[in-house]
């Protein structure tokens, strides 16, 4: 060794030095790479809304259609159908696309008087519309999101996708498996005479095939209730946002 | 499994390139799979391997992973060792593993953006992983270049051949599945062994039984290798 390690000036020096080169190397990193990954967020939230109205891969329907293809398919199946929904009324727009549930959640959270604003995706598949409403709210650990397509009397699940960032892995995690999402299809978020209910996802259901499709709730996951709660809520709150604009369209 | 094996075959192919693979080398990589595993000897990286191993296919995820991490993050440390001030080394080391994990992350995100959908909450863990700080710590920072490689990489694959074992029991008695393929038969519908009556085990998929498992493990490797047990 040519110098004194201990030194305390040296100690100095090279902690700086280290952030000047492990900071410019993540930010080059970073900045460099940024765009590619924005389009790869885009691609998959086509993917995504293209899931929860039913448009899979053809060979395996639990599978996102392939990524080359989300933004061909994104094009047929929903196009222009974007929506702005602000309190009861709906504005068209491909703006839509861009809004993050994330930011407007901040926003409302920030100053109480925000209008959030709620996108709505119209898809129309084999002649059927398709209203996808993306969610977002938390699970145990972090954030969970997920797309839920309601049938044009806006009271049926006709597709559900749901995703998180860090559940556990066998347990919370498994709300992205096709056992629990699949579950949601054909769920009634209204009750008998009416009224909005959501769909819970509910521990002694003693339904696990899931076969009373009115009774708004679905089979829990073992071990995983606070990701089950953290859905139950997403899914109430995401599409509850929804229903004045529902309700003026129904009139 | 299959790096393990596969480093076993790099071996015996590299071997006449001595001395790259001496015995003292061989023992460093082989060391940590069994009599030196950092699970069930140095008793590192517990917190990991209780937190992803209900099922297969995320502990191997991770165990390659890990792999990676430590194979290059041992590298790096080894090189800088003589220059690193011994005062703050710890962050250093820390700022290597944050920094290698972070542009992992990145440049998956970009390339590879389902595989690294899929490692989101590894990327994470590893950071916080103890075994990676550990060979940091012991050995990187005292001892060559391609010594550190292969410690790290033996010690990871320990790790992940731990996480593997522990994950098979759980995924196959919690969920009675293995990868995900219904091996026992479907509990819903009772058909295989769910036919005769018999129940998943709701507790295997929780932490605790992790713990447990790692426990049994260790009581039979201890009893089959009396030399590791320790005297008090």
């Amino acid at each position: 060794m040519g110098f004194n390690t201990d030194k305390n000036s040296y100690t100095l020096i090279f902690a700086i030095a280290m952030v000047a080169v492990v900071g410019s190397l993540l930010a080059f990193t970073a900045s460099s790479l940024k765009d590619k990954i924005d389009a790869n967020k885009r691609t998959e939230k086509q993917q995504n809304i293209l899931f929860a109205m039913g448009v899979t891969d053809a060979e395996d329907p639990n599978e996102f259609v392939a990524p080359e293809k989300a933004q061909e398919l994104f094009d047929k199946y929903v196009g222009d159908q974007q929506y702005i929904v602000v309190n009861g009324e709906a504005q068209k727009t491909n703006e839509a696309f861009g809004i993050e549930v994330k930011k407007e959640n901040d926003k409302v959270k920030r100053d109480s008087l925000y209008q959030r604003k709620k996108p709505l995706f119209i898809g129309t598949r084999d002649g059927e519309s398709y209203y996808i409403i993306p969610l977002r709210g938390v699970g145990l650990w972090g954030p969970i999101w997920g797309y839920v397509a309601l049938d044009e009397k806006y009271s049926v699940v006709k597709g559900a996708f749901f995703d998180h960032a860090t559940e556990t892995a066998g347990l919370g995690a498994n709300i992205t498996e096709a056992y629990f999402r699949d579950d949601f299809i054909g769920e009634r978020i209204l009750n008998a005479a009416g009224d909005y209910k959501g769909i819970t996802v509910k521990k002694g259901n003693a339904d696990p095939k899931n076969q009373r499709k009115d009774d708004n709730a679905v089979d829990a996951l073992a071990g995983a209730t606070i990701t089950g709660d953290g859905v139950t809520a997403m899914v109430k709150k995401g599409i509850k946002m929804y229903q004045p604009y529902f309700e003026t369209l129904k009139k | 499994m299959a790096e393990v094996t596969e480093e076993k075959v790099e071996v015996k192919a590299k071997e006449p390139r001595e001395p790259l693979f001496s015995k003292k080398n061989k023992k460093l990589l082989t060391d940590p799979l069994a009599d030196n595993n950092p699970i069930t000897i140095q008793v590192l990286g517990i917190c990991s391997a209780l937190a992803i191993t209900a099922q297969l296919k995320p502990s191997i995820v991770m165990s390659i992973s890990v792999v990676f991490v430590m194979g290059v993050g041992n590298i790096v440390i080894s090189l800088m060792r003589n220059i690193i001030p011994s005062k703050i080394r710890i962050i250093v080391q820390l700022v290597v593993v944050a920094a290698l994990v972070i542009i992992v992350d990145q440049v998956l995100k970009a390339f590879a953006y389902t595989l690294s959908k899929e490692l989101s909450v590894f990327i994470g863990l590893i950071i916080t992983n103890c075994i990676i700080m550990g060979r940091f710590e012991a050995f990187a920072l005292g001892n060559g270049v391609w010594k550190s490689f292969l410690d790290g990489v033996g010690n990871a694959a320990g790790y992940g051949l731990l996480l593997i074992i522990v994950a098979f029991f759980r995924e196959l008695f919690g969920s009675g599945t293995l990868f995900g393929f219904k091996v026992l038969g479907d509990p819903v519908e009772k058909t295989g062994l769910y036919a005769i009556g018999y129940e998943n085990n709701g507790f295997m998929v929780l932490a605790p039984m992790a713990l447990i498992t790692v426990g049994i493990i260790i009581w039979v490797q201890r009893s089959r290798n009396k030399a590791l047990i320790e005297d008090h």
